[in-house]
């Protein structure tokens, strides 16, 4: 039987991959990919945590959810998410088309 | 007195500020109008003025005395932290006084600007300075505080800059305005401090209430004596006295009816007006000290800047030096004690004075020069000049029963009585005055025409640019200006007599000159005097020796001006020849300006050196090295900046998870 557990060390995997992924990646598309993958690493949480520990859930022992607070908010991230990615690849395309490159070891003009 | 309310005083300034206001503001490119505007504004003030002196008199005829001929009016201007600052009006015999000739000469010296300045590029603005100054003059005159008399002494420093450097575009105009202005701010900063010690002392800037506080003690002994010497180190400054006076010979470069009004009438008299005004404070000092200082440092003036009237070649400078002269009398006349006959030749010499700078002016505007020794014989050209110059002169020597000669005997009189060494100084001086003046009339109007002859007058045109009528800026305008000197026929020939709207000023000038000294003689029973001094009766006692001695000093010298500059029996060089170093030195005006400058040069900017490598390497040293270990702190510190979005993530990454372990570890449950 999956417990709780089982799905919060899925995230935690998850979002330690995705977190690896976007500290070590120079590719700015695979960082974006990573950080992708910690949003879903964040909303299998979020609906693990729906799905067990929503006070109905816990009450009656049914597996009919009762609140649906942590799906919502699953749907919100999942749309973010898709906005920040358009956001994102636009301005790595946007970076690309200037400087010809996509690895944030090029892109420094920020420092001194 | 009950016709005249204190409250039309204030009419007074209002008028000349109106049209000042309007002539800069609208009717600028208009310039008739402008000059018209502007007279008609003074000549309202001069009614005005003329009322209220006229209530005065009245009640002072009707044997009036005292507090009964003074009125006052006081309201709080504003009040700041507890200090109320006043504005005031004071109506009194020597407010009504100065509003008269202040007026009066304003009045004429506008109507002589007309023909004066008829084709000068400024007109417009001329005429709104002057109007200012008119106004700045009557604030001063009338202020019962020191405070307001303080911002028309400002007022009318201004105004003076302003119309001294008229000829901005002439570079020795430009420097005597500067000069003027600098040289009056040292006084001015001396009248500042006797202003502020006064009131810090007695809490008050209204006149009455000071003298009031004095009488009970809150300001005396020594404090007194330093702050009324403080007060009349701005008196110093203002009427040109030793060893400020170096400033009034060179206000010479602006326009002469400018001289005429603010440089011998008016404003330079406002240094004796405030020792007049403030005079029971000055007497108040102990042992009177002030009034002794105000007395030598008068008397000094006097003498010394008479001697350099002797020598002086440029009759605009003769009257400058005649003007400080003169004015050192009234000091010296003040400080002997003699209030209302220091006040009386101020009254009197507004007058005479105001017309030899006139007169000066109108000659200068015939021949287009300044230097006595280019002209001569003028006498039958300028006939009006000539005359109305001669009564001046004679008011000027000392002749009676020109009015000169009564307040000058007067204030030697005074001397007489009080210290023999000033009424020697006094005499000595008299005797330079005679002489001198007779100099200049004999150079400048008697004898043959030396200037150029007719087709070489345009050679000289340096002489011309020199107090130019014409101030011609372009080709064209100096072009323009020798073609018609040219049509006109300049030179010997070309020379004729000023327009009326510049001689008709000159004959009303006369007339107080001959008779304006009637009112404070012995004829009249001292009118003149027992009106100043508010209806006190004035001794009538006359002191015969000091008066006849008086005339015959003042006869003595315009006969040995005639042998030498008339009948040409004593050569000029009798002295100058043997002694060429003397000459030469008093001609330098004793080398006042050299040790000025030399002050300025040396110790001034010295000074300024030092203070500058203190500012540049001790200053700015502490400064700079703050800055540069902030900037090398900054250059440390900023490697830790890659630009590297990974780094940065990490650095997150590596913060949050610091967090995360201490509060594990410390068993918090955030």
């Amino acid at each position: 039987m999956l417990s709780l557990n089982h799905f919060l060390l899925l995230g935690a995997v998850l979002f330690s991959i995705g977190l690896y992924g976007a500290l070590s990646r120079r590719n700015a598309v695979a960082i974006l990919m990573c950080i992708e993958l910690m949003f879903n690493a964040v909303n299998i949480t979020l609906v693990a945590f729906a799905r067990f520990l929503a006070p109905a859930a816990t009450a009656s022992q049914s597996l009919a959810p009762v609140s649906t607070v942590g799906q919502v908010f699953t749907i919100f991230v999942i749309t973010v998410a898709a906005a920040e990615a358009a956001v994102g690849l636009a301005i790595v395309l946007a970076i690309y088309r200037t400087r010809r490159t996509i690895s944030v070891e090029d892109v420094d003009l920020m420092k001194w | 007195m009950e016709s005249f309310s204190i409250e039309y005083l204030g009419l007074i300034p209002l008028f000349p500020l109106l049209a000042f206001v309007i002539i800069a503001l609208v009717t600028r490119p208009l310039k008739r109008l402008s000059a018209y505007l502007s007279i008609l504004a003074v000549f309202a003030s001069l009614l005005v003025s003329a009322w209220a002196l006229y209530s005065l008199v009245i009640a002072f005829l009707s044997h009036a005395s005292g507090e009964a001929l003074v009125k006052e009016l006081t309201v709080t201007w504003f009040s700041v932290g507890g200090v109320a600052l006043p504005a005031g009006l004071i109506l009194d015999p020597l407010t009504a006084m100065m509003l008269i000739v202040v007026t009066i000469v304003s009045f004429l010296v506008q109507v002589y600007s007309q023909g004066y300045m008829h084709d000068d590029p400024g007109y417009s603005k001329y005429f709104a300075f002057i109007s200012l100054f008119t106004t700045s003059m009557l604030i001063l005159v009338m202020a019962n505080n020191f405070l307001q008399l303080y911002i028309g002494w400002e007022l009318v420093g201004l105004c003076s800059y302003l119309l001294i450097g008229f000829w901005y575009h002439k570079p020795e105009a430009a420097a005597a305005a500067k000069k003027a202005f600098l040289t009056t701010r040292l006084g001015d900063l001396g009248l500042l401090v006797g202003i502020l010690i006064i009131y810090f002392t007695t809490h008050s800037f209204g006149f009455a209430e000071i003298e009031h506080e004095i009488k009970v003690g809150a300001l005396s002994g020594g404090l007194l004596t330093v702050a009324m010497v403080c007060v009349f180190l701005g008196a110093v400054g203002k009427s040109a006295q030793f060893p400020l006076h170096v400033w009034l010979p060179d206000a010479m470069e602006g326009p002469t009816p400018v001289s005429a009004l603010i440089h011998a009438a008016t404003m330079v008299a406002a240094g004796v007006y405030l020792v007049a005004r403030t005079f029971e404070m000055f007497a108040a000092s102990p042992d009177q000290q002030a009034l002794l200082v105000v007395a030598y440092v008068g008397g000094f003036t006097a003498i010394f800047a008479a001697s350099m009237g002797l020598v002086m070649n440029d009759i605009k400078k003769v009257m400058a030096y005649s003007t400080i002269s003169q004015l050192g009398y009234m000091m010296m006349g003040l400080g002997v004690g003699a209030y209302a006959a220091g006040v009386f030749h101020l009254f009197n010499h507004a007058f005479f004075k105001a017309l030899l700078f006139l007169g000066s002016g109108s000659v200068i505007h015939a021949v287009h020069d300044q230097d006595m020794r280019n002209m001569g014989g003028l006498g039958g050209k300028l006939k009006i000049t000539f005359v109305t110059m001669l009564f001046a002169s004679l008011a000027l020597a000392g002749i009676p029963p020109f009015s000169g000669f009564w307040s000058k005997d007067e204030i030697l009189a005074g001397a007489f009585e009080k210290d023999t060494l000033l009424y020697i100084i006094g005499a000595v001086a008299a005797f330079f005055t005679a002489f001198y003046i007779f100099r200049a009339m004999f150079m400048t109007f008697t004898g043959k025409y030396r200037g150029a002859p007719a087709h070489d007058s345009h050679g000289s045109a340096g002489g011309h640019g020199h107090d130019s009528v014409h101030a011609s800026a372009s080709p064209e305008d100096e072009l323009r200006a020798k073609v018609k000197e040219h049509a006109s026929g300049h030179g010997e020939h070309g020379i004729h007599e000023s327009p009326w709207v510049m001689t008709v000023p000159l004959i009303l000038l006369a007339i107080p000159s001959l008779l304006s000294g009637l009112l404070g003689s012995p004829f009249m029973g001292m009118a003149f005097q027992s009106f100043i001094e508010k209806g006190a009766e004035v001794h009538e006692e006359l002191n015969y020796t000091v008066m006849m001695s008086s005339i015959a000093i003042a006869v003595a010298g315009i006969l040995l001006s005639s042998l030498v500059y008339y009948f040409k029996i004593i050569p000029a060089n009798l002295i100058s020849r043997p002694l060429p170093w003397l000459h030469a030195f008093v001609l330098n005006k004793y080398a006042m300006d050299d040790l000025y400058g030399w002050i300025v040069n040396s110790v001034v900017l010295g000074a300024s050196r030092a203070a500058l490598w203190f500012d540049q390497y001790v200053v700015d040293g502490i400064v700079n090295g703050v800055a540069n270990l902030v900037g090398a702190a900054g250059g440390a510190l900023r490697k830790v900046e890659t630009g590297q979005i990974p780094n940065y993530g990490l650095a997150i990454f590596a913060g949050a998870v610091v967090i995360s372990a201490v509060l594990i570890i410390s068993g918090s449950t955030l």
